[in-house]
This record gives structure tokens, C-alpha cells and sequence, in this order.
């Protein structure tokens, strides 16, 4: 398969050779960057509504009076934890480690599924005892689509951790295809970039109301 | 060749469905993965669209015909409107698009396919399931009736479900676009033979990765719109509600700051098309190479800055006003640069009339009214007058129909000699132009009158105490001949095929790579990959020039065929390339989407179904063995 | 064959001008009728003639071209290959940014202008948009009509607009504040299913879109005394074709008698006649959940509440009515009353199954409502 008689730049190749593109990226590289950056429009749009939205809620309850800033803060800190987990996975597998690789995978998936645990139990307590829904008010329903868009982009990674994790365990990634690894780890990184603006502007800006 | 490698096995694991392998037959359209015949699948499935979406506007035409009509009540009119727009906006013209720079981009950098060819699969499916889908509606509770621009409140508030299949139908086609864009700028930056530096590019190659990267950056932005109207109407949300404090406004900036580009991703590719037709029957380089190209960057660019002149009544205030409206007459500059370096390349050529060459010419004419009338958009008092008017109709079915869609037709007569090896016959071509514009100007050039007389759009119908009667019924009668001219270009297309294949691979003494490989071109493109050493490649191992600057052939016959510069089959037949297989999943995972999104409105278990059909084509695909 | 288009855009422009002076378009932004539409028109016109030289220019350029450098029979040779001059581009792009730059002068000006709120006497209306009707309020002069907006000539109207949804109570006897919400910042429940419309009367004015939630101003005039039509410009659901209005421009002394007239109590009908049976039906039957009449009470002896519906006081005096879908008389009231969804889609007043023994009397009193 990986037998191209023609092998200039013309031709798409098998990643792991890193065939000469046209750009020297290869294109599995290059189509996710591009990914990432469409995505940023996408939590860009977010992020406008919420701000744009930011204390013109006619009804409570309003943010200072559901957030829990320190819960957050120590959920948040899980989830930028499992970006060291993730470049971790990624030096192991560059070196060829899979064990490694295996462990910080999971340990990785481990942290993001802490994360979206914590999420799932701040939106209980919110809906149940402070009675903020999706529809209660415009905080409510910013909030909610705006960290339930990053909590889903998320769960996404998770499964595709887990999916590597899986092929792994069946001997299919190996240090030739760490360039898979590595595509996860950017998707992986963006998320918890976005979620470092994200947690600022929801929850460290005060609103006043 | 697994080209998206990341996801799959390595050679030796076993997917879920064992590969097919037939690339010819019936069955072989729904698995291939060759991006010429998903070239043509999009152009089949746009033009079906096309004749939908035109007959849609022959039922508005219609009814406008006459003054006081009742031929569609509201509730229909409504819905026929707002459908023409969507079908003509998503399912026609970028579409369309679609189908020349899947076909025509690898094969004019010298790559053997796109970047992803699995993936393009997977686009055109999900695209075809999102236009099915937003068909649909008609026979599931009414079709969206809010208009293309779908201005919430009134899109959240309306009892049908129209416009929740419009929120999701956008959204699948969207995702359609953006997976397709990211494929296709890969392509172009990734895959380009060698020596094919970024600037000797062909412009339509240019023009078409301005357009990926236009799609990459607005689409989010109103996928993020429609994902807050379908929540605003399918579960009770406020981003549109004033009374909870929301503000109508956001949804015309998200929708907008999508729709400004847009306008450019609908036309930059025809931009394109007609910037490789007229050098090649003007038998000159194109004016300007590298103004047209940056002109075209240019209007990329400036295109996300200039949304709001879409909303100069809306209340924004006159500082916003005036900075959106000088925005809008910057935007004019490069798009004055393209037309002056069009008409550049015409000047001391050779003019050959074929019918590509008339509808390139007549893009250029009809875009000048386009763009001249836009102008006066810009001028934001004049446009208080002019919005949402049929002014503002006239003006932009010049830019999209008068631009895009004769572009487009240019290079279906272009083209289809090297798609299918066949010629479209010229005379009837040359009928088609002539009566289609005549037909648009009939259409269209009234319609500039109207507006100014006081017409505004969306109408179901028109007193005749407001003397608008004339030219309602002369636009009607214009209407009316693009149809038949449309007609003509089927009865062409189809006796076309009667003919018998085996067309020379350069009929038309062209510039550029695609002419260069056999017509219909081989599954694999090219016998070898071209080397590149210019711009105009083509024309370079063609012609040489003198010092004095006479243009002499490079070998004895001049123009015309040139049979020994296509590559012939050394290695009998392309065997030993080795080309991506056929697959399943594209067209399996696709049917995800609608799936979901009929469970999001109808029943929750149909949803997760969506869900279950999704994920199990994309780990069907991802763990797929090679066809080897 | 280019003979074919040229005799085409020769026809086209002579249209254009044959029609900018068209006397049958009778709501034309091409005649304006007051110094707000002039000041649209007098910036459209002078662009118009540069943009008609730049067509001529061009599409005569490109005619020209097509015509001289066309392939004739038996010439071979390959024209030489012109890349491109960078001079020329450098003018090309300079000229036309020029000229847009000319235009833009003007134009920035004109904006400013229209957004400003003129220093002198103004006269206040408020504007309410509903689904598919105008409601027209005088805040100083206390008077709520619908369909037909009466101004005096001579002075600036300063328009405020709002829309309103099918929930929207008045104050007794009130014009609406529209205003968007109290200063506390908590909108009215009026606007509950209010959606965008947008303010046109082409001869008086440009256009200003109505957005619940936001209280947008435009200012118009009349020169003269006379009739103008208007109608909502942006979709607003099924019968957004019939959202009409008219506006009527009168001298000051024929204003003042109109606002007099519209001040005063609606006449009471002549006791015992048809008119006095449609008053009892009125009274009694369902119209006084959404209609007001000022001057006649409800059963209970309470002043008639608007909450929805045209205040009708005076519905006799206006030319039109269900948004100047039809002229007010006799035969489209009836017509109206016995069905109003069929006459008009989507209609919020419903078909209440009236007789047409009391559609009889009650067309009989509304007449009386001058």
C-alpha cells in the first residue's frame, strides 16, 4: 500500500513516510490545523453570544449566584493536567514506548472523563438546586449551550483517546504511527485552550449581577 | 493507499464490511472515491437541484405575473421563496462549485486525487443527505417559510416546522462544506506535482482555495447561529427572544458574517472559471496573472469585513453605518482590478466565439451591472431606499446568476469535452447563451425599475393601484425564456451522449494540465506525475516565443491536437498505480446525519440511532483495511 | 451577434430613465415628496449617472475589444502573449478607488445628516408594528389610530418605532411609550411574539426597521399636502404582503382639525337604529377583548381596554383598514367581519361565526365611527 511508483508531491501518500507535500506538513497535519482554526470561529460565535449576552438576563438566577469558582477552578486544573498526560503519550510513542503510550492514553482519557464528570455534576447542582435550565433565562441558556459545545468537543477527544487506546492494545500503534498520536494531542490541547478563555470569561469576569 | 492513515488499522486488520472493489457499474458511484466521479455526482445533483429550485422561481414569477393574484396564497408563496433561496444558495451554486474544483483541482496541480479522497466521498453524501433532507419537509409538516436569511423572531416563532428542517438541513450541509474545504485546501497546498509553485497555479485553483478557506472561517460562525435558533425553537431557549432580554440583531450578524462570504464562495469559483476560459479563446495569458490573483485574496478578506451593509436599516447607528458602507465601496476596488484584467486579456488577442467564451464574456457583462449596482448599495442613504427591495433582487441575481451561474455554464461547455470526451454541439450551445441572456436581462434588468418604484421583496402580491403592473409581467416573460434556454442546454447534454466518445485530450488549444491527459481522463490522471516548470504549463511545452515576441510552435502541427503530448501509456494502462479503493463507509456514515437530525425533531431514539449509524461508518472507516 | 447585446443595454438604460419617470408607480422612492427622501434621492441619482458612465465605459470597452480583436478567417498567428502591465494595474486600481472615494464623501455626510435629530419644532408619533398592521401613536396629542398616519406639512416627523407582539396591552386611553423597556432594563411582555418589520413610505422617507426590543427613530416630511403609501419591507410572516399604511400630509390647519376630530369620543349611534344594535353586539360580543373604543364602556361600565387589536374610535375616518388591505367600506367590512383569516392570511382576528344579521350591524356601527 504504501508503494507509489510515482512518489513526488503529486501523489498522497501513507503518512507514515511523511511523503514530500507540497508544504513539507503532512496532510493529515495540515487538514487539522485548518480544523482547529474553523473551530475557533465556531467557539468564537460562542463566546460573542455569551459576552454579548452577559448580564442581560431579565430573571435569575445569575452567575454569581450558582458559580462555584474554586470547584471549577480544581476541575479545570484536571483537564490542563491531561495536556501534560497527552504530551506525555506522545514522547512515549515517539520513542517507540507503547506501554508509555498506553498509560499516559488513558491517563489522559482518565483526567478529560474527571472533567466531564465534574461538568455533568456542576450542571445537576445547578438545574436541581439552583433551578437554572436551559430556558430559565438568557444566562441559562448561554451558559449551558456554551460549556455543553466544549464539554461535547470533550467527550469527542475522550472517545478517540480510547479508540487509539484500543487499536493500541491491539498492536496497531506503533512508533511509525505516531503522527496519530500527535493529531489527537492537537485536537486535545485546542480543547483545553479553549476552555482556559472559556473559564475565564464565564467564570472569572464578574458580571455584577 | 490509505490516505487517512490516521485512523486506519495498518494492512493487516479486518473492517467491519470487506471492501468493494467495483469501479465501474451502477453500484460503483455509491462507493467511489474517485474525485472526478464525485466531480460529476455533484454536478448531476446540483443541476437536479437547479431545475427544482428554477421551477420554484417560475412559480414566483408566476404568481407575480399580474397584479392581485392568488395563484400561491401566502402560506405557499412563503414557502416557495425561501426554498428557491435555499436550493439555489446551498444546493445549486455551491454545489456546482463543487463539482468543477473536485473535478477539474487535482487534475490541474498534477495530483492523482484530493488529499482525502474517502473524505470528499463522505462530503458529497452528507451533502446530498442534507439537501434530501431539507426536501423533506415539504411532506413532513411544510417547508422552511422564513426566508433563506431565516431573521429570527420570526423564524422561532412560526407554528411550522419549516424552519427547524432549515436549522438542521443547514447545519448537515454545512458540515458537508467544511469537511469538503478542509480536504480541498489540503489538496491544493499539499498536493501540487512538482515545480507547481504556489504562482503557477491556474486561477480557478487560486480562487478555489480563497473559497475553502472562506468556507472554513464563516461557516462556524452560522452553524453556531443555527444551532441557537434550532435550540431557540426545539427546546424553549431565549437567544432570539427579546422579552427574556435577547436581541433579534445577533442572529443577522452570525447570519450575515456568514453571508457576506458566502456571496464570494458563490462567485469567486465562476471568477475563477471565467479567468481560464478567456485566455484560452482570446489565445493570450491571462492579464494580470498575479493582480487577479491577489485581487481574489483581496476580496476574500475584505468579504468578512463588510456584513453589516446587509443591515444599514436595522438601527446600528451612523458610525457603524458609514464604516460598513466605505468597507463595501473598498470591496469594489479588486473586484474592478478582475474585470479591467478580464477585458486585458481579451485586447490584442485572437478571439475565438465559442460558446465557453460567450458565456465567459457575458459574465463579465453582466457581473460590471452586478457590481455597479452593489456600488450604489454602498451609498447607505441610497440603500435606505433601495434594502429589501427588488433592487436589491435585480442586483444580486446579476452577481449570482449573470456572475455565477453563466460562469458556471462556461464551463460546462468548457469542460464537458474533457469530462465526458464528448463535445456539447456549438450551435445549440450558442443558442442556449443567447436566449438565456436575453432571458436574465428580461428577468433581472426590470427588476431594478421595480425596486426603485416602490417593490418590496417577499411579496405574495401587488396591488395594481401601485403601477407595477409592466414590468412584473416582462420579468415574468423573461423567466419564462430561461427556462427554455435551460431546456435547450438539457436537449444538448443529453444528445451529447449519442455522440461517440473519444475526444482529442486538447481540443481547444488550452493552458492548463487537465489538457494534457486523455478526455475523459484516466482513473489515475496522470501516466506520470507532470513536472511544472511555468505558469500556463500546457501552453509552455506547446508554443515558445521569439525574441521579437512571436509565438512559434514548439513542434510542427501549431495548435489543435496535439496527441503526442499527452502521455501515452507507457506502463499499459496506469497498471502499478496504485489508487484508493472504494468504500462503504462515506455513503453509511452520512445517513447518520439526517437521521439524527429527523430523531432531534420527531422522536429521541431516532436520534440516537442517528448517532449509532454515524459512529459505526466512521469506525467502519477508520478501521477499513487498504484495498491491497 | 454583439450588435444584440449592445441594442439590449441600449434598451435597458433607455428604460431606466423612461421609467424613473413612469407617472403610474404610485409609491415610488424615484419621486420623493419631502427633504428626508430628497436627501436619499440626491445622493442616488448623481451615483446612478457616474455608475451608468462606468457601464458605458466598460461594457463599450469590452464591446470594442470583442468586436476589433475577433478571430477572422485565415489568420493563424498567435497573438503575442501580453502578461500584464503593471502601470495600468496601479491606474486601475487607484482610478476607481477615486471615485468611490468621491462617493463616499457625500454619502458619510448624508448618513450623519439623516441620523440627527433636527433642532427645531418636531412633531413625536410613535409607530407600533404588528402582525400585519400599523398602529400609529401621538404622544402629545393623546390620540391612538391605526392604518392611516396623518402629519402636518411644513415641519420634521420624528418617528419612534416598535413592535409588538399579539400579547400587547395598552394603557387605558394611552399612547404607547414604546419604548423598549423600562430604564430597570426589564423588557415589556409585549413583545413577546413581536417580530422584525420595517418602516417604508418611499416618497417621504427611507427605510427603518422595526425590532422588538429596540426603539429605532427616523425622521420624515412632507412638502405638500397629499396621500402617500407605505408598507413593511421586511418579512414578517404570512400576510406581510399586506401590511400597508397611507400617509396623510395635510396643512397645519387641516391637521389641527384632524387631531381634533380624532380627540374627541366616538359618536354614539341614534338610539334604535341598526348602528345602535352593532354597538350592543359590539359591546357584548368578543370584539372588546382586543378592540377599544374611547367613550363606550363595557358591560360592567368600565372603559374599553386595546389589547391587541386596532383601537377602532375613529375607524370610520381612515380610507383603509386590516393594514390598508382594503378601502373601509361597507362590502369588504362584511366581508371582513364574516371571515377575517380568509380575506387576510394568518389574521389574528378569528372567525367568530358572526350572523350575518349582527356582521349587518356591526359594519352599521363601525361606519358610524368617524
Amino acid at each position: 500500500m504504501a508503494s507509489d511508483i510515482a512518489r513526488p508531491a503529486g501523489t498522497h501518500g501513507v503518512q507514515i513516510e511523511h511523503p514530500a507535500t507540497s508544504t513539507g506538513l503532512p496532510n493529515m497535519k495540515l487538514a487539522m490545523w485548518l480544523f482547529l482554526a474553523s473551530d475557533c470561529l465556531l467557539f468564537g460565535a460562542l463566546i460573542s453570544t455569551y459576552v454579548l449576552y452577559r448580564g442581560s438576563s431579565v430573571v435569575g438566577p445569575y452567575p454569581s449566584d450558582v458559580f462555584d469558582i474554586p470547584y471549577t477552578s480544581v476541575s479545570s486544573f484536571v483537564l490542563l493536567a491531561s495536556s501534560l498526560t497527552m504530551v506525555l503519550a506522545l514522547a512515549a510513542i515517539q520513542r517507540g514506548d507503547q506501554g508509555r503510550m498506553r498509560i499516559w492514553l488513558l491517563a489522559t482519557a482518565m483526567l478529560g472523563m474527571t472533567f466531564v464528570g465534574g461538568q455533568v455534576y456542576e450542571f445537576t447542582t445547578f438545574f436541581k438546586h439552583d433551578h437554572l435550565s436551559l430556558t430559565t433565562n438568557l444566562f441559562g441558556t448561554t451558559f449551558y449551550v456554551l460549556t455543553g459545545f466544549h464539554g461535547t468537543h470533550v467527550a469527542i477527544g475522550i472517545l478517540m483517546l480510547l479508540s487509539v487506546f484500543g487499536l493500541s492494545l491491539g498492536g496497531r500503534i506503533t512508533q511509525d504511527k505516531a503522527e496519530t498520536v500527535e493529531l489527537i494531542g492537537l485536537y486535545w490541547h485546542f480543547v483545553d485552550i479553549v476552555w482556559i478563555v472559556i473559564f475565564t470569561v464565564v467564570y472569572l469576569i464578574p458580571t455584577g449581577k | 493507499m490509505a490516505s487517512v492513515s490516521v485512523r486506519a488499522g495498518g494492512g493487516g486488520g479486518r473492517g467491519l464490511l470487506a471492501r468493494p472493489t467495483a469501479t465501474d457499474g451502477f453500484w460503483s458511484w455509491f462507493t467511489t472515491v474517485d474525485h472526478k466521479k464525485i466531480g460529476i455526482l455533484y454536478g448531476i445533483t446540483s443541476f437536479a437541484f437547479f431545475i427544482v429550485g428554477g421551477s420554484e422561481a417560475l412559480l414566483i414569477r408566476l404568481q407575480l405575473a399580474r397584479p392581485d393574484q392568488n395563484i400561491l396564497k401566502p402560506s405557499v408563496y412563503n414557502e416557495i421563496f425561501t426554498m428557491h433561496g435555499i436550493t439555489m444558495v446551498f444546493l445549486v451554486v455551491m454545489p456546482l462549485s463543487a463539482a468543477f474544483i473536485n473535478y477539474l483541482v487535482p487534475l490541474m496541480i498534477g495530483a492523482r486525487d484530493v488529499a482525502f479522497p474517502r473524505l470528499n466521498a463522505f462530503s458529497y453524501w452528507v451533502f446530498l443527505a442534507g439537501g434530501l433532507f431539507i426536501y423533506s419537509s415539504w411532506f413532513l409538516g411544510g417547508a422552511p417559510n422564513g426566508g433563506w436569511f431565516g431573521y429570527a423572531p420570526n423564524s422561532v416563532v412560526d407554528p411550522s416546522r419549516g424552519m427547524t428542517f432549515y436549522a438542521i438541513g443547514l447545519i448537515i450541509t454545512g458540515i458537508a462544506s467544511t469537511v469538503s474545504a478542509v480536504n480541498l485546501a489540503v489538496t491544493i497546498l499539499n498536493m501540487r506535482a512538482p515545480g507547481m509553485t504556489l504562482f503557477r497555479m491556474p486561477v480557478f485553483v487560486w480562487m478555489s482555495l480563497v473559497v475553502q478557506l472562506l468556507l472554513a472561517f464563516s461557516l462556524p460562525i452560522i452553524t453556531v447561529g443555527l444551532v441557537e435558533l434550532l435550540f431557540d425553537r426545539r427546546f424553549g431557549t431565549h437567544f432570539f427572544d427579546p422579552a427574556a432580554g435577547g436581541d433579534p440583531v445577533l442572529w443577522q450578524h452570525l447570519f450575515w458574517l456568514f453571508g457576506h462570504p458566502e456571496v464570494y464562495i458563490l462567485v469567486l469559483p465562476a471568477m475563477g472559471i471565467v479567468s481560464e476560459i478567456l485566455p484560452v479563446f482570446s489565445r493570450k495569458p491571462l492579464f494580470g496573472y498575479q493582480f487577479v490573483v491577489f485581487s481574489g485574496i483581496a476580496i476574500g478578506f475584505i468579504g468578512f469585513g463588510v456584513w453589516a451593509h446587509h443591515m444599514f436599516a436595522v438601527g446600528l447607528g451612523p458610525v457603524a453605518n458609514t464604516a460598513f458602507g466605505i468597507s463595501t465601496m473598498i470591496i469594489g476596488v479588486p473586484t474592478g482590478v478582475k474585470i479591467f484584467n478580464w477585458l486585458g486579456t481579451m485586447w490584442k488577442g485572437d478571439i475565438r466565439f465559442t460558446t465557453p467564451m460567450l458565456f465567459a464574456v457575458g459574465f463579465v457583462a453582466m457581473f460590471v451591472i452586478g457590481g455597479l449596482s452593489g456600488v450604489t448599495h454602498a451609498v447607505v442613504p441610497a440603500d435606505y431606499q433601495q434594502t429589501d427591495t427588488y433592487y436589491i433582487v435585480a442586483h444580486f441575481h446579476y452577481v449570482l446568476f449573470g456572475g455565477a451561474i453563466f460562469g458556471l455554464f462556461g464551463g460546462m461547455y468548457y469542460w464537458w469535452p474533457k469530462v465526458f470526451g464528448r463535445m456539447l454541439n456549438e450551435k445549440v450551445g450558442k443558442l442556449h447563451f443567447w436566449m438565456m441572456l436575453i432571458g436574465f436581462n428580461l428577468t433581472f434588468g426590470p427588476m431594478h425599475i421595480l425596486g426603485l418604484q416602490g417593490m418590496p421583496r417577499r411579496i405574495q402580491s401587488y396591488p395594481a393601484s401601485l403601477g407595477l403592473d409592466f414590468w412584473n409581467l416582462v420579468s415574468s416573460i423573461g423567466a419564462f425564456t430561461i427556462a427554455l434556454s435551460v431546456l435547450i442546454f438539457i436537449v444538448n447534454a443529453v444528445s451529447s451522449f449519442r455522440k461517440p466518445k473519444g475526444m482529442e485530450a486538447d481540443p481547444w488549444d488550452a493552458r492548463t494540465l487537465e489538457w494534457s491527459t486523455s478526455s475523459p481522463p484516466p482513473e489515475y490522471n496522470f501516466e506520470e506525475v507532470p513536472v511544472v516548470h511555468s505558469l500556463d504549463e500546457l501552453w509552455r511545452r506547446k508554443y515558445a516565443e521569439t525574441e521579437g515576441g512571436r509565438v512559434v510552435p514548439v513542434v510542427a502541427g501549431g495548435s489543435g491536437t496535439q496527441e503526442h503530448l499527452v502521455e501515452s501509456p507507457r506502463h499499459g494502462g496506469g497498471h502499478g498505480i496504485h489508487l484508493p479503493g472504494p468504500s462503504y463507509f462515506p455513503v453509511l456514515a452520512s445517513i447518520g446525519f439526517p437521521v439524527l437530525g429527523y430523531g432531534i425533531i420527531f422522536s429521541w431514539p431516532l436520534a440516537v440511532a442517528g448517532v449509532v449509524v454515524l459512529l459505526t461508518g466512521l469506525y467502519g472507516w477508520a478501521l477499513e483495511p487498504s484495498a491491497e | 451577434m454583439r450588435k444584440k447585446t449592445r441594442l439590449l443595454l441600449g434598451a435597458g438604460a433607455l428604460l431606466l430613465i423612461a421609467a424613473a419617470c413612469a407617472p403610474n408607480a404610485t409609491q415610488s422612492s424615484l419621486d420623493p415628496q419631502g427633504p428626508y427622501a430628497r436627501k436619499s434621492y440626491d445622493l442616488f441619482v448623481p451615483v446612478f449617472w457616474v455608475a451608468v458612465t462606468i457601464f458605458v465605459l466598460v461594457e463599450g470597452a469590452l464591446l470594442l475589444i470583442a468586436i476589433k480583436y475577433r478571430h477572422r478567417k485565415g489568420r493563424d498567428k498567435i497573438p503575442p502573449q501580453i502578461h500584464g502591465n503593471t502601470r495600468l494595474e496601479i491606474a486601475w486600481t487607484i482610478l476607481p478607488a477615486l471615485i468611490l472615494a468621491g462617493v463616499a464623501v457625500p454619502t458619510v455626510t448624508t448618513i450623519f445628516d439623516l441620523a440627527r435629530k433636527p433642532a427645531g419644532e418636531v412633531m413625536n408619533v410613535h409607530v407600533l408594528g404588528h402582525q400585519w398592521w400599523w398602529e400609529f401613536d401621538y404622544p402629545d396629542q393623546q390620540i391612538i389610530t391605526a392604518n392611516e398616519m396623518h402629519i402636518p406639512t411644513g415641519i420634521p416627523i420624528y418617528v419612534t418605532l416598535c413592535s409588538v407582539g399579539s400579547g400587547y396591552q395598552q394603557g387605558i386611553g394611552a399612547p404607547s411609550d414604546c419604548q423598549p423597556g423600562p430604564p430597570d432594563g426589564q423588557p415589556p411582555a409585549a413583545v413577546g411574539n413581536a417580530v422584525i418589520h420595517s418602516f417604508w413610505v418611499p416618497e417621504l422617507a427611507g427605510t427603518q426597521d422595526v425590532v422588538p426590543g429596540r426603539a429605532n427613530t427616523l425622521l420624515l416630511q412632507a412638502d405638500h399636502p397629499g396621500t402617500y403609501t407605505g408598507q413593511c419591507k421586511e418579512f414578517c410572516g404570512l400576510s406581510h404582503a399586506y401590511m400597508k399604511f397611507t400617509v396623510v400630509s395635510q396643512t397645519p390647519d387641516d391637521f389641527a382639525a384632524w387631531v381634533r376630530g380624532q380627540q374627541a369620543d366616538a359618536t354614539a349611534p341614534t338610539t334604535g337604529s341598526l348602528a345602535a344594535t352593532g354597538m350592543n353586539e359590539f359591546v357584548n360580543g368578543a370584539c372588546i377583548a382586543c378592540h377599544a373604543i374611547q367613550g363606550v364602556e363595557d358591560p360592567n361600565g368600565n372603559p374599553l381596554v386595546q389589547n391587541g387589536g386596532p383601537n377602532l374610535t375613529h375607524f370610520a375616518s381612515r380610507s383603509c383598514f386590516a393594514g390598508c388591505m382594503m378601502p373601509t367600506n361597507e362590502e369588504n367590512l362584511k366581508k371582513w367581519l364574516d371571515d377575517p383569516p380568509a380575506v387576510k392570511a394568518g389574521s389574528w382576528m378569528p372567525d367568530y361565526g358572526l350572523t350575518p344579521q349582527q356582521i349587518d350591524a356591526l359594519a352599521a356601527y363601525l361606519l358610524t365611527l368617524t
